[in-house]
Protein backbone atom coordinates (compact mmCIF):
# COMPACT_ATOMS: atom_id res chain seq x y z
CA UNK A 1 0.00 0.00 0.00
CA UNK A 2 2.63 2.58 0.94
CA UNK A 3 4.95 1.50 -2.14
CA UNK A 4 1.05 2.48 -4.18
CA UNK A 5 0.68 5.67 -2.47
CA UNK A 6 4.31 6.74 -2.97
CA UNK A 7 4.10 5.69 -6.85
CA UNK A 8 1.10 7.58 -6.96
CA UNK A 9 2.00 11.15 -4.97
CA UNK A 10 5.38 10.48 -7.38
CA UNK A 11 3.17 11.18 -10.94
CA UNK A 12 1.17 13.52 -9.66
CA UNK A 13 3.79 15.82 -8.81
CA UNK A 14 5.29 14.80 -12.19
CA UNK A 15 1.76 15.35 -13.52
CA UNK A 16 1.79 18.96 -12.34
CA UNK A 17 4.55 19.78 -15.03
CA UNK A 18 2.18 18.36 -17.48
CA UNK A 19 -0.89 20.61 -16.62
CA UNK A 20 1.49 23.51 -16.47
CA UNK A 21 2.56 22.82 -20.51
CA UNK A 22 -0.80 21.62 -21.73
CA UNK A 23 -2.16 24.89 -20.04
CA UNK A 24 0.13 27.32 -22.19
CA UNK A 25 -1.03 24.99 -25.54
CA UNK A 26 -4.80 25.04 -24.43
CA UNK A 27 -4.49 28.88 -24.02
CA UNK A 28 -2.81 29.16 -27.40
CA UNK A 29 -5.36 26.91 -29.15
CA UNK A 30 -8.56 28.58 -27.13
CA UNK A 31 -7.40 32.32 -28.63
CA UNK A 32 -5.96 31.09 -32.04
CA UNK A 33 -7.52 27.71 -32.77
CA UNK A 34 -3.52 27.06 -33.63
CA UNK A 35 -2.37 23.83 -32.37
CA UNK A 36 0.80 24.36 -31.07
CA UNK A 37 3.66 21.93 -32.36
CA UNK A 38 6.20 24.91 -31.10
CA UNK A 39 5.48 24.51 -27.48
CA UNK A 40 8.17 22.13 -26.99
CA UNK A 41 10.95 24.13 -28.70
CA UNK A 42 9.70 26.45 -26.58
CA UNK A 43 10.63 24.45 -23.81
CA UNK A 44 14.06 23.91 -25.10
CA UNK A 45 15.00 27.15 -26.20
CA UNK A 46 13.85 28.91 -22.39
CA UNK A 47 15.84 26.61 -20.80
CA UNK A 48 18.56 26.92 -23.09
CA UNK A 49 18.52 30.67 -22.35
CA UNK A 50 18.26 30.42 -18.87
CA UNK A 51 21.33 27.90 -18.50
CA UNK A 52 23.63 30.24 -20.81
CA UNK A 53 22.29 33.39 -19.17
CA UNK A 54 23.02 32.06 -15.85
CA UNK A 55 26.93 32.07 -16.43
CA UNK A 56 26.80 34.73 -18.77
CA UNK A 57 25.08 37.58 -17.24
CA UNK A 58 27.19 37.16 -13.87
CA UNK A 59 29.97 37.48 -16.59
CA UNK A 60 29.64 40.44 -18.22
CA UNK A 61 28.11 42.49 -14.71
CA UNK A 62 30.77 40.65 -12.64
CA UNK A 63 28.33 38.69 -9.93
CA UNK A 64 29.32 36.24 -8.29
CA UNK A 65 25.97 35.71 -6.03
CA UNK A 66 24.41 32.51 -7.63
CA UNK A 67 20.94 33.77 -6.41
CA UNK A 68 21.16 37.42 -8.21
CA UNK A 69 23.02 35.71 -11.32
CA UNK A 70 19.90 33.07 -11.23
CA UNK A 71 17.23 36.02 -10.65
CA UNK A 72 18.80 38.25 -13.77
CA UNK A 73 18.89 34.86 -16.22
CA UNK A 74 15.34 34.49 -15.40
CA UNK A 75 14.78 37.73 -16.17
CA UNK A 76 16.44 37.65 -19.40
CA UNK A 77 15.02 34.45 -20.42
CA UNK A 78 11.24 35.82 -19.58
CA UNK A 79 12.48 38.88 -21.60
CA UNK A 80 13.52 36.65 -24.15
CA UNK A 81 10.35 34.46 -24.59
CA UNK A 82 8.25 37.69 -24.62
CA UNK A 83 9.92 38.92 -27.89
CA UNK A 84 9.96 35.78 -29.27
CA UNK A 85 5.95 35.52 -28.70
CA UNK A 86 6.21 38.83 -30.19
CA UNK A 87 7.87 38.40 -33.78
CA UNK A 88 5.43 35.22 -33.63
CA UNK A 89 2.44 37.21 -33.95
CA UNK A 90 4.12 39.53 -36.33
CA UNK A 91 5.84 37.81 -38.62
CA UNK A 92 3.53 34.39 -38.49
CA UNK A 93 0.35 34.31 -37.43
CA UNK A 94 -0.66 37.73 -38.21
CA UNK A 95 -0.01 36.94 -42.03
CA UNK A 96 -2.23 33.83 -41.22
CA UNK A 97 -6.08 34.55 -40.05
CA UNK A 98 -8.68 32.64 -41.38
CA UNK A 99 -6.36 29.62 -42.72
CA UNK A 100 -7.09 26.33 -42.28
CA UNK A 101 -5.94 24.29 -38.89
CA UNK A 102 -3.29 22.50 -41.37
CA UNK A 103 -1.64 25.40 -42.35
CA UNK A 104 -1.75 26.90 -38.65
CA UNK A 105 0.05 23.50 -37.73
CA UNK A 106 2.31 23.62 -40.32
CA UNK A 107 3.51 27.04 -39.49
CA UNK A 108 4.07 26.00 -35.64
CA UNK A 109 6.35 22.98 -36.91
CA UNK A 110 8.54 25.36 -38.86
CA UNK A 111 8.76 27.88 -35.99
CA UNK A 112 9.59 24.85 -33.43
CA UNK A 113 12.46 24.33 -36.05
CA UNK A 114 13.57 27.85 -36.21
CA UNK A 115 13.36 27.87 -32.86
CA UNK A 116 15.42 24.91 -32.43
CA UNK A 117 17.78 26.24 -34.72
CA UNK A 118 18.19 28.82 -33.70
CA UNK A 119 18.63 28.14 -30.01
CA UNK A 120 21.85 25.94 -31.17
CA UNK A 121 23.08 28.53 -33.01
CA UNK A 122 22.72 30.87 -30.48
CA UNK A 123 22.92 29.41 -26.94
CA UNK A 124 25.52 26.36 -28.34
CA UNK A 125 24.18 22.61 -28.22
CA UNK A 126 26.44 21.06 -25.61
CA UNK A 127 24.43 19.50 -22.39
CA UNK A 128 24.29 22.42 -20.46
CA UNK A 129 23.02 22.54 -16.11
CA UNK A 130 20.70 24.69 -14.54
CA UNK A 131 21.53 24.97 -11.11
CA UNK A 132 18.33 26.96 -9.25
CA UNK A 133 19.25 25.13 -5.88
CA UNK A 134 16.75 22.54 -6.16
CA UNK A 135 16.66 20.40 -2.66
CA UNK A 136 17.73 16.64 -3.95
CA UNK A 137 17.58 14.85 -1.23
CA UNK A 138 14.33 12.62 -0.44
CA UNK A 139 12.48 12.93 2.74
CA UNK A 140 10.47 10.31 4.25
CA UNK A 141 6.94 11.16 5.00
CA UNK A 142 3.90 9.54 6.99
CA UNK A 143 6.11 6.88 8.55
CA UNK A 144 3.40 6.69 11.15
CA UNK A 145 0.66 5.65 8.88
CA UNK A 146 2.18 3.42 6.35
CA UNK A 147 4.79 0.85 6.75
CA UNK A 148 7.97 2.24 6.59
CA UNK A 149 6.61 5.68 5.68
CA UNK A 150 6.77 7.19 2.19
CA UNK A 151 9.83 8.48 0.22
CA UNK A 152 9.17 11.88 -1.50
CA UNK A 153 11.45 14.00 -3.89
CA UNK A 154 12.06 17.14 -2.31
CA UNK A 155 13.23 18.05 -5.98
CA UNK A 156 9.58 16.86 -7.58
CA UNK A 157 7.76 18.63 -4.66
CA UNK A 158 9.24 21.62 -4.98
CA UNK A 159 8.75 21.74 -9.14
CA UNK A 160 5.28 20.55 -8.39
CA UNK A 161 4.40 23.05 -5.96
CA UNK A 162 5.61 25.80 -8.45
CA UNK A 163 3.41 24.50 -10.99
CA UNK A 164 0.82 24.68 -9.34
CA UNK A 165 0.98 28.02 -7.85
CA UNK A 166 2.00 29.02 -11.32
CA UNK A 167 -1.45 27.14 -12.69
CA UNK A 168 -3.61 28.58 -10.22
CA UNK A 169 -2.38 32.19 -10.76
CA UNK A 170 -3.16 31.77 -13.93
CA UNK A 171 -6.51 30.91 -13.92
CA UNK A 172 -7.11 34.01 -11.15
CA UNK A 173 -5.63 36.34 -14.19
CA UNK A 174 -7.98 34.72 -16.85
CA UNK A 175 -11.03 34.96 -14.13
CA UNK A 176 -10.72 38.18 -12.77
CA UNK A 177 -8.78 40.81 -14.59
CA UNK A 178 -10.20 42.56 -17.90
CA UNK A 179 -7.54 41.29 -19.60
CA UNK A 180 -8.59 37.72 -19.01
CA UNK A 181 -12.24 38.19 -20.09
CA UNK A 182 -11.13 39.82 -23.01
CA UNK A 183 -9.36 36.24 -23.90
CA UNK A 184 -12.33 34.08 -22.99
CA UNK A 185 -14.15 36.22 -25.51
CA UNK A 186 -11.76 35.62 -28.15
CA UNK A 187 -11.74 32.22 -27.31
CA UNK A 188 -15.66 32.07 -27.54
CA UNK A 189 -16.17 34.14 -30.24
CA UNK A 190 -13.59 36.25 -32.29
CA UNK A 191 -15.77 38.02 -34.76
CA UNK A 192 -17.90 39.42 -31.63
CA UNK A 193 -15.00 40.02 -29.99
CA UNK A 194 -13.33 42.44 -32.26
CA UNK A 195 -16.77 43.89 -33.03
CA UNK A 196 -16.83 45.23 -29.19
CA UNK A 197 -13.42 46.01 -29.79
CA UNK A 198 -10.98 43.35 -28.42
CA UNK A 199 -7.63 43.63 -30.90
CA UNK A 200 -7.16 40.32 -31.43
CA UNK A 201 -3.06 40.50 -32.37
CA UNK A 202 -2.64 41.85 -29.15
CA UNK A 203 -4.55 39.10 -27.28
CA UNK A 204 -2.52 36.20 -29.93
CA UNK A 205 0.56 38.32 -27.92
CA UNK A 206 -0.50 37.50 -24.64
CA UNK A 207 -1.51 33.93 -24.80
CA UNK A 208 1.59 32.90 -26.55
CA UNK A 209 3.66 35.39 -23.60
CA UNK A 210 1.77 33.27 -21.23
CA UNK A 211 2.80 30.14 -22.97
CA UNK A 212 7.00 31.21 -22.87
CA UNK A 213 6.40 31.99 -19.09
CA UNK A 214 4.79 28.41 -19.23
CA UNK A 215 7.64 26.97 -21.60
CA UNK A 216 10.14 28.85 -19.22
CA UNK A 217 9.28 27.82 -15.98
CA UNK A 218 9.25 23.88 -17.01
CA UNK A 219 12.64 24.14 -19.30
CA UNK A 220 14.06 25.43 -15.39
CA UNK A 221 12.75 22.63 -13.70
CA UNK A 222 13.15 19.72 -16.09
CA UNK A 223 16.56 21.45 -16.90
CA UNK A 224 17.61 21.13 -13.86
CA UNK A 225 16.55 17.78 -12.86
CA UNK A 226 17.77 16.14 -16.51
CA UNK A 227 19.69 18.59 -17.75
CA UNK A 228 19.62 21.21 -20.71
CA UNK A 229 19.46 18.82 -23.49
CA UNK A 230 17.87 18.66 -26.97
CA UNK A 231 15.44 15.61 -24.84
CA UNK A 232 13.79 18.77 -23.36
CA UNK A 233 11.60 19.11 -26.33
CA UNK A 234 10.65 15.82 -26.39
CA UNK A 235 9.24 15.52 -22.70
CA UNK A 236 7.68 18.75 -23.30
CA UNK A 237 5.71 16.96 -25.87
CA UNK A 238 4.58 14.71 -23.88
CA UNK A 239 2.02 17.24 -22.94
CA UNK A 240 0.28 17.60 -26.14
CA UNK A 241 -1.52 13.71 -25.58
CA UNK A 242 -2.81 15.08 -21.94
CA UNK A 243 -4.28 18.13 -23.98
CA UNK A 244 -6.13 15.48 -26.33
CA UNK A 245 -7.07 13.54 -22.95
CA UNK A 246 -8.32 16.79 -21.27
CA UNK A 247 -10.14 18.12 -24.48
CA UNK A 248 -8.41 21.02 -26.43
CA UNK A 249 -10.31 23.48 -25.32
CA UNK A 250 -10.57 22.82 -21.54
CA UNK A 251 -8.26 24.39 -18.87
CA UNK A 252 -9.85 22.20 -15.90
CA UNK A 253 -9.13 19.48 -18.97
CA UNK A 254 -5.43 20.16 -18.96
CA UNK A 255 -4.80 20.18 -15.46
CA UNK A 256 -6.55 17.34 -14.87
CA UNK A 257 -5.30 15.25 -18.01
CA UNK A 258 -2.07 16.52 -17.01
CA UNK A 259 -2.35 14.37 -13.68
CA UNK A 260 -4.12 11.84 -14.81
CA UNK A 261 -0.73 11.57 -17.14
CA UNK A 262 1.77 11.58 -14.65
CA UNK A 263 -0.14 8.99 -12.62
CA UNK A 264 -0.86 6.56 -15.15
CA UNK A 265 3.18 6.96 -16.82
CA UNK A 266 4.33 6.39 -13.39
CA UNK A 267 2.21 3.58 -12.20
CA UNK A 268 2.63 1.41 -16.14
CA UNK A 269 6.11 2.24 -15.17
CA UNK A 270 6.33 0.33 -11.62
CA UNK A 271 3.53 -2.41 -12.00
CA UNK A 272 3.88 -3.05 -16.16
CA UNK A 273 7.05 -2.41 -16.70
CA UNK A 274 8.66 -5.71 -14.96
CA UNK A 275 6.18 -7.38 -17.57
CA UNK A 276 6.42 -5.62 -20.88
CA UNK A 277 9.81 -4.31 -20.67
CA UNK A 278 10.75 -0.81 -19.18
CA UNK A 279 10.19 2.86 -20.74
CA UNK A 280 6.90 2.65 -20.60
CA UNK A 281 6.84 5.93 -19.89
CA UNK A 282 8.20 7.56 -22.78
CA UNK A 283 5.13 6.22 -24.81
CA UNK A 284 2.40 5.79 -22.28
CA UNK A 285 0.59 9.15 -22.55
CA UNK A 286 0.43 8.50 -26.97
CA UNK A 287 -1.20 5.22 -25.94
CA UNK A 288 -3.84 6.82 -23.95
CA UNK A 289 -4.39 9.53 -26.07
CA UNK A 290 -5.06 7.38 -28.80
CA UNK A 291 -7.68 5.34 -26.69
CA UNK A 292 -9.22 8.42 -26.25
CA UNK A 293 -9.60 9.55 -29.99
CA UNK A 294 -10.92 6.60 -31.13
CA UNK A 295 -13.42 6.41 -28.12
CA UNK A 296 -14.12 9.91 -26.88
CA UNK A 297 -12.39 12.65 -29.71
CA UNK A 298 -13.22 15.37 -27.48
CA UNK A 299 -11.45 14.18 -24.77
CA UNK A 300 -12.37 14.52 -20.92
CA UNK A 301 -13.89 18.20 -20.93
CA UNK A 302 -13.84 19.27 -24.33
CA UNK A 303 -16.58 20.55 -26.14
CA UNK A 304 -18.52 18.09 -28.36
CA UNK A 305 -16.94 17.89 -31.59
CA UNK A 306 -19.99 17.65 -34.35
CA UNK A 307 -18.96 17.97 -38.11
CA UNK A 308 -22.27 19.53 -39.98
CA UNK A 309 -22.17 17.89 -43.17
CA UNK B 1 -39.46 63.79 -28.82
CA UNK B 2 -37.21 65.35 -26.96
CA UNK B 3 -33.98 64.48 -29.37
CA UNK B 4 -32.98 66.45 -32.62
CA UNK B 5 -32.55 65.22 -35.79
CA UNK B 6 -28.69 66.51 -36.53
CA UNK B 7 -26.45 66.23 -39.45
CA UNK B 8 -25.63 63.50 -41.37
CA UNK B 9 -22.93 61.06 -39.49
CA UNK B 10 -23.22 58.26 -41.59
CA UNK B 11 -22.96 58.11 -45.13
CA UNK B 12 -22.66 55.31 -47.48
CA UNK B 13 -21.53 55.87 -51.11
CA UNK B 14 -22.33 53.24 -54.08
CA UNK B 15 -21.58 50.36 -51.83
CA UNK B 16 -21.26 46.99 -53.74
CA UNK B 17 -20.58 43.95 -52.33
CA UNK B 18 -20.31 40.16 -53.66
CA UNK B 19 -19.31 36.80 -52.98
CA UNK B 20 -18.34 34.78 -55.80
CA UNK B 21 -21.11 34.89 -57.80
CA UNK B 22 -23.71 36.43 -55.73
CA UNK B 23 -24.07 39.58 -55.71
CA UNK B 24 -25.00 40.42 -52.01
CA UNK B 25 -25.10 44.51 -52.59
CA UNK B 26 -25.20 46.30 -55.23
CA UNK B 27 -24.73 50.62 -55.78
CA UNK B 28 -25.78 50.91 -52.23
CA UNK B 29 -26.15 54.12 -51.20
CA UNK B 30 -27.73 56.68 -48.07
CA UNK B 31 -27.13 58.26 -45.12
CA UNK B 32 -27.75 58.23 -41.44
CA UNK B 33 -28.52 61.33 -39.42
CA UNK B 34 -27.27 61.98 -35.47
CA UNK B 35 -29.64 60.71 -33.31
CA UNK B 36 -32.35 59.06 -35.87
CA UNK B 37 -33.65 55.84 -35.75
CA UNK B 38 -33.04 54.42 -39.48
CA UNK B 39 -34.75 51.43 -40.28
CA UNK B 40 -33.28 48.78 -43.18
CA UNK B 41 -36.51 46.42 -44.45
CA UNK B 42 -36.79 43.76 -47.23
CA UNK B 43 -37.28 40.62 -47.95
CA UNK B 44 -34.91 37.38 -46.74
CA UNK B 45 -31.65 37.75 -48.35
CA UNK B 46 -32.35 40.99 -49.70
CA UNK B 47 -28.45 42.10 -48.20
CA UNK B 48 -29.59 43.69 -45.08
CA UNK B 49 -27.61 41.83 -42.68
CA UNK B 50 -24.45 42.15 -45.51
CA UNK B 51 -25.16 45.91 -45.24
CA UNK B 52 -24.55 46.49 -41.41
CA UNK B 53 -21.44 44.05 -41.55
CA UNK B 54 -20.21 46.56 -44.05
CA UNK B 55 -20.93 49.26 -42.02
CA UNK B 56 -18.78 47.91 -39.02
CA UNK B 57 -16.26 46.33 -41.45
CA UNK B 58 -16.85 42.54 -40.85
CA UNK B 59 -17.55 42.86 -44.99
CA UNK B 60 -15.39 44.58 -47.44
CA UNK B 61 -17.12 46.00 -50.00
CA UNK B 62 -15.59 45.49 -53.70
CA UNK B 63 -16.27 48.89 -54.43
CA UNK B 64 -17.92 52.36 -52.11
CA UNK B 65 -16.98 53.91 -49.44
CA UNK B 66 -18.39 54.87 -45.79
CA UNK B 67 -17.96 58.03 -44.37
CA UNK B 68 -17.77 58.36 -40.66
CA UNK B 69 -18.44 62.05 -39.29
CA UNK B 70 -16.48 63.38 -42.78
CA UNK B 71 -13.97 60.61 -42.05
CA UNK B 72 -13.72 58.58 -45.19
CA UNK B 73 -12.93 54.77 -44.37
CA UNK B 74 -12.61 52.70 -47.80
CA UNK B 75 -11.47 49.22 -45.27
CA UNK B 76 -13.51 49.57 -42.46
CA UNK B 77 -12.70 46.93 -39.37
CA UNK B 78 -14.66 45.90 -36.64
CA UNK B 79 -11.89 46.82 -34.51
CA UNK B 80 -11.23 50.75 -36.02
CA UNK B 81 -15.61 50.57 -36.19
CA UNK B 82 -15.79 50.07 -32.43
CA UNK B 83 -13.03 52.62 -31.64
CA UNK B 84 -15.21 55.07 -33.63
CA UNK B 85 -17.94 54.32 -31.58
CA UNK B 86 -20.18 51.96 -33.36
CA UNK B 87 -21.48 49.01 -31.39
CA UNK B 88 -24.06 46.60 -32.76
CA UNK B 89 -25.79 42.99 -32.09
CA UNK B 90 -26.19 40.20 -34.25
CA UNK B 91 -28.71 38.42 -36.19
CA UNK B 92 -27.66 34.86 -34.79
CA UNK B 93 -26.86 36.12 -31.06
CA UNK B 94 -23.07 36.07 -30.80
CA UNK B 95 -22.67 36.46 -27.21
CA UNK B 96 -19.96 34.64 -25.10
CA UNK B 97 -21.56 31.42 -24.10
CA UNK B 98 -19.16 30.41 -21.74
CA UNK B 99 -19.22 33.69 -19.39
CA UNK B 100 -22.06 34.90 -16.74
CA UNK B 101 -24.47 38.05 -18.10
CA UNK B 102 -22.57 40.33 -16.28
CA UNK B 103 -18.75 38.98 -17.54
CA UNK B 104 -20.49 39.44 -21.48
CA UNK B 105 -21.62 42.80 -20.42
CA UNK B 106 -18.21 43.51 -18.82
CA UNK B 107 -16.50 42.54 -22.20
CA UNK B 108 -18.43 46.05 -23.82
CA UNK B 109 -16.03 48.03 -21.43
CA UNK B 110 -12.90 46.67 -23.07
CA UNK B 111 -11.77 50.00 -24.67
CA UNK B 112 -12.10 52.00 -21.96
CA UNK B 113 -10.02 49.59 -20.05
CA UNK B 114 -7.10 52.45 -19.36
CA UNK B 115 -4.85 50.32 -16.95
CA UNK B 116 -2.25 47.92 -18.72
CA UNK B 117 -1.96 44.49 -18.58
CA UNK B 118 0.85 44.89 -15.53
CA UNK B 119 -1.27 46.34 -12.58
CA UNK B 120 -3.84 44.05 -13.88
CA UNK B 121 -2.10 40.94 -13.20
CA UNK B 122 -0.69 42.76 -9.95
CA UNK B 123 -4.30 43.14 -9.03
CA UNK B 124 -3.04 46.82 -8.15
CA UNK B 125 -4.84 49.60 -6.37
CA UNK B 126 -5.99 51.61 -10.03
CA UNK B 127 -6.29 48.60 -11.72
CA UNK B 128 -8.67 47.26 -8.96
CA UNK B 129 -10.49 50.93 -8.35
CA UNK B 130 -11.30 51.26 -12.39
CA UNK B 131 -12.52 47.23 -12.54
CA UNK B 132 -15.03 48.51 -9.46
CA UNK B 133 -16.22 51.63 -12.18
CA UNK B 134 -16.53 49.79 -15.06
CA UNK B 135 -18.48 47.14 -13.15
CA UNK B 136 -20.69 50.29 -11.67
CA UNK B 137 -21.27 51.20 -15.14
CA UNK B 138 -22.04 47.85 -15.99
CA UNK B 139 -25.10 47.38 -13.30
CA UNK B 140 -26.41 50.69 -14.93
CA UNK B 141 -26.81 49.08 -18.22
CA UNK B 142 -28.62 46.20 -16.17
CA UNK B 143 -30.81 48.26 -14.61
CA UNK B 144 -31.73 50.07 -17.53
CA UNK B 145 -32.67 46.16 -19.73
CA UNK B 146 -34.25 44.94 -16.32
CA UNK B 147 -32.32 42.24 -16.41
CA UNK B 148 -31.06 41.67 -12.37
CA UNK B 149 -32.26 38.65 -11.92
CA UNK B 150 -29.84 36.67 -14.41
CA UNK B 151 -26.76 38.80 -13.92
CA UNK B 152 -24.85 35.72 -12.73
CA UNK B 153 -26.16 33.33 -14.95
CA UNK B 154 -24.06 31.58 -18.08
CA UNK B 155 -25.75 33.06 -20.96
CA UNK B 156 -26.60 29.70 -22.47
CA UNK B 157 -28.72 28.72 -20.23
CA UNK B 158 -30.83 31.64 -20.93
CA UNK B 159 -34.17 31.19 -23.81
CA UNK B 160 -33.68 32.99 -26.45
CA UNK B 161 -35.56 36.19 -25.62
CA UNK B 162 -33.18 37.56 -22.48
CA UNK B 163 -30.40 36.49 -25.04
CA UNK B 164 -31.27 38.74 -27.31
CA UNK B 165 -31.64 41.45 -24.19
CA UNK B 166 -27.83 40.70 -22.82
CA UNK B 167 -26.44 40.96 -26.67
CA UNK B 168 -28.20 44.55 -26.78
CA UNK B 169 -26.73 45.34 -22.94
CA UNK B 170 -23.10 44.11 -24.22
CA UNK B 171 -23.66 46.77 -27.39
CA UNK B 172 -25.07 49.34 -24.64
CA UNK B 173 -22.16 49.00 -22.34
CA UNK B 174 -19.91 50.03 -24.90
CA UNK B 175 -21.27 53.86 -24.74
CA UNK B 176 -21.89 54.02 -28.63
CA UNK B 177 -23.14 56.85 -30.83
CA UNK B 178 -24.07 54.67 -33.61
CA UNK B 179 -26.01 51.06 -32.60
CA UNK B 180 -26.40 48.70 -35.24
CA UNK B 181 -29.46 46.31 -34.51
CA UNK B 182 -29.72 43.11 -36.97
CA UNK B 183 -33.35 42.00 -35.60
CA UNK B 184 -33.55 42.37 -32.22
CA UNK B 185 -37.04 41.34 -31.56
CA UNK B 186 -36.88 38.37 -34.17
CA UNK B 187 -38.17 34.80 -32.29
CA UNK B 188 -39.81 37.02 -29.50
CA UNK B 189 -43.39 37.03 -28.59
CA UNK B 190 -45.65 39.91 -28.37
CA UNK B 191 -44.48 40.99 -24.79
CA UNK B 192 -40.87 40.78 -25.68
CA UNK B 193 -41.17 42.86 -28.68
CA UNK B 194 -42.72 45.06 -26.79
CA UNK B 195 -40.50 45.30 -24.10
CA UNK B 196 -37.15 45.43 -26.86
CA UNK B 197 -39.23 48.39 -28.14
CA UNK B 198 -39.57 50.13 -25.16
CA UNK B 199 -35.67 49.78 -24.81
CA UNK B 200 -34.22 51.03 -28.04
CA UNK B 201 -36.99 53.85 -28.05
CA UNK B 202 -35.20 54.75 -24.18
CA UNK B 203 -31.24 54.26 -25.92
CA UNK B 204 -32.20 56.40 -28.65
CA UNK B 205 -34.02 59.75 -26.56
CA UNK B 206 -32.02 59.17 -22.85
CA UNK B 207 -28.45 58.97 -24.31
CA UNK B 208 -29.42 59.98 -28.15
CA UNK B 209 -28.08 57.04 -29.60
CA UNK B 210 -27.92 57.03 -33.27
CA UNK B 211 -29.94 53.63 -34.37
CA UNK B 212 -29.81 51.69 -37.52
CA UNK B 213 -32.26 48.78 -37.02
CA UNK B 214 -33.31 45.80 -39.46
CA UNK B 215 -36.22 44.33 -38.54
CA UNK B 216 -38.71 42.42 -40.23
CA UNK B 217 -42.03 43.18 -37.98
CA UNK B 218 -43.56 45.99 -40.44
CA UNK B 219 -45.69 47.08 -37.45
CA UNK B 220 -42.68 47.82 -35.01
CA UNK B 221 -40.73 49.09 -38.09
CA UNK B 222 -43.09 52.09 -38.96
CA UNK B 223 -43.89 52.85 -35.21
CA UNK B 224 -40.67 52.99 -34.35
CA UNK B 225 -38.18 54.67 -37.19
CA UNK B 226 -37.55 58.01 -38.69
CA UNK B 227 -36.75 56.91 -41.75
CA UNK B 228 -36.61 53.20 -43.47
CA UNK B 229 -34.26 51.91 -46.50
CA UNK B 230 -36.05 49.11 -48.42
CA UNK B 231 -33.45 46.57 -49.86
CA UNK B 232 -34.64 43.70 -52.66
CA UNK B 233 -32.27 41.29 -53.92
CA UNK B 234 -29.02 43.72 -52.77
CA UNK B 235 -30.36 46.58 -54.65
CA UNK B 236 -31.99 49.87 -52.98
CA UNK B 237 -35.85 50.21 -54.09
CA UNK B 238 -37.08 52.90 -51.24
CA UNK B 239 -35.50 55.38 -49.23
CA UNK B 240 -37.85 57.54 -46.98
CA UNK B 241 -40.14 58.09 -43.94
CA UNK B 242 -42.31 54.92 -43.12
CA UNK B 243 -45.49 56.40 -44.49
CA UNK B 244 -43.40 57.22 -48.07
CA UNK B 245 -42.39 53.70 -47.85
CA UNK B 246 -44.95 51.94 -46.93
CA UNK B 247 -47.07 54.10 -50.15
CA UNK B 248 -44.43 53.45 -52.71
CA UNK B 249 -45.67 50.58 -55.31
CA UNK B 250 -42.23 49.07 -55.85
CA UNK B 251 -42.06 48.31 -52.59
CA UNK B 252 -45.50 46.92 -51.88
CA UNK B 253 -44.91 44.69 -54.95
CA UNK B 254 -41.72 43.27 -53.50
CA UNK B 255 -42.84 42.03 -49.91
CA UNK B 256 -46.02 40.76 -52.05
CA UNK B 257 -43.86 39.06 -54.53
CA UNK B 258 -41.80 38.08 -51.63
CA UNK B 259 -45.39 36.45 -49.99
CA UNK B 260 -44.73 38.62 -46.78
N1 LIG C 1 -20.59 35.27 -45.66
C1 LIG C 1 -21.30 35.05 -46.79
N2 LIG C 1 -20.84 34.20 -47.73
C2 LIG C 1 -21.55 33.97 -48.86
N3 LIG C 1 -22.72 34.54 -49.14
C3 LIG C 1 -23.25 35.39 -48.24
C4 LIG C 1 -22.57 35.68 -47.01
N4 LIG C 1 -23.32 36.56 -46.30
C5 LIG C 1 -24.41 36.80 -47.06
N5 LIG C 1 -24.37 36.10 -48.21
C6 LIG C 1 -25.37 36.13 -49.28
O1 LIG C 1 -25.72 37.47 -49.53
C7 LIG C 1 -27.10 37.60 -49.73
C8 LIG C 1 -27.69 38.57 -48.72
O2 LIG C 1 -27.64 37.98 -47.43
P1 LIG C 1 -27.99 38.77 -46.10
O3 LIG C 1 -27.26 40.04 -46.10
O4 LIG C 1 -27.75 37.84 -44.97
O5 LIG C 1 -29.55 39.02 -46.28
P2 LIG C 1 -30.65 39.46 -45.22
O6 LIG C 1 -30.00 39.81 -43.96
O7 LIG C 1 -31.35 40.59 -45.88
O8 LIG C 1 -31.57 38.28 -45.07
C9 LIG C 1 -27.70 36.20 -49.63
O9 LIG C 1 -27.82 35.68 -50.93
C10 LIG C 1 -26.66 35.46 -48.87
O10 LIG C 1 -26.67 34.09 -49.21
MG1 LIG D 1 -30.16 39.03 -42.06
Amino acid sequence: MGFFVETLIGGLMAGMLYSLVALGFVLIFKASGVFNFAQGAMVLFAALAMARFAVWIPGWLGIDNALLGNILAFLAAGGLMFAVAWVIERLVLRHLVNQEGATLLMATLGIAYILEGLGTSIFGSDIYKIDIGMPKDPVMILEGTFEGGLLINKEDFVAALIAAVLVGLLTLFFQKTSTGRALRAVADDHQAAQSIGIPLNRIWVIVWCVAGVVALVAGVIWGSKLGVQFSLATVALRALPVVILGGLTSVPGAILGGLIIGVGEKLSEVYLGPHIGGGIEIWFSYQLALVFLLFRPQGLFGEKIIDRV
Amino acid sequence: MSREIGEVILDLKNVSLAFGGVKALTDISFDVREHEIRAIIGPNGAGKSSMLNVINGVYRPQQGEIVLRGRRFARMNPYKAAQAGISRTFQNIALFKGMSVIDNIMTGRNLKIRTNLLLQALWWGPARREELAHRAKVEEVIDFLEIQHIRKTPVGRLPYGLQKRVDLGRALAMEPSILLLDEPMAGMNVEEKQDMCRFILDVNDQFGTTIVLIEHDMGVVMDISDRVVVLDYGKKIGDGDPDAVRSNPEVVSAYLGAGH
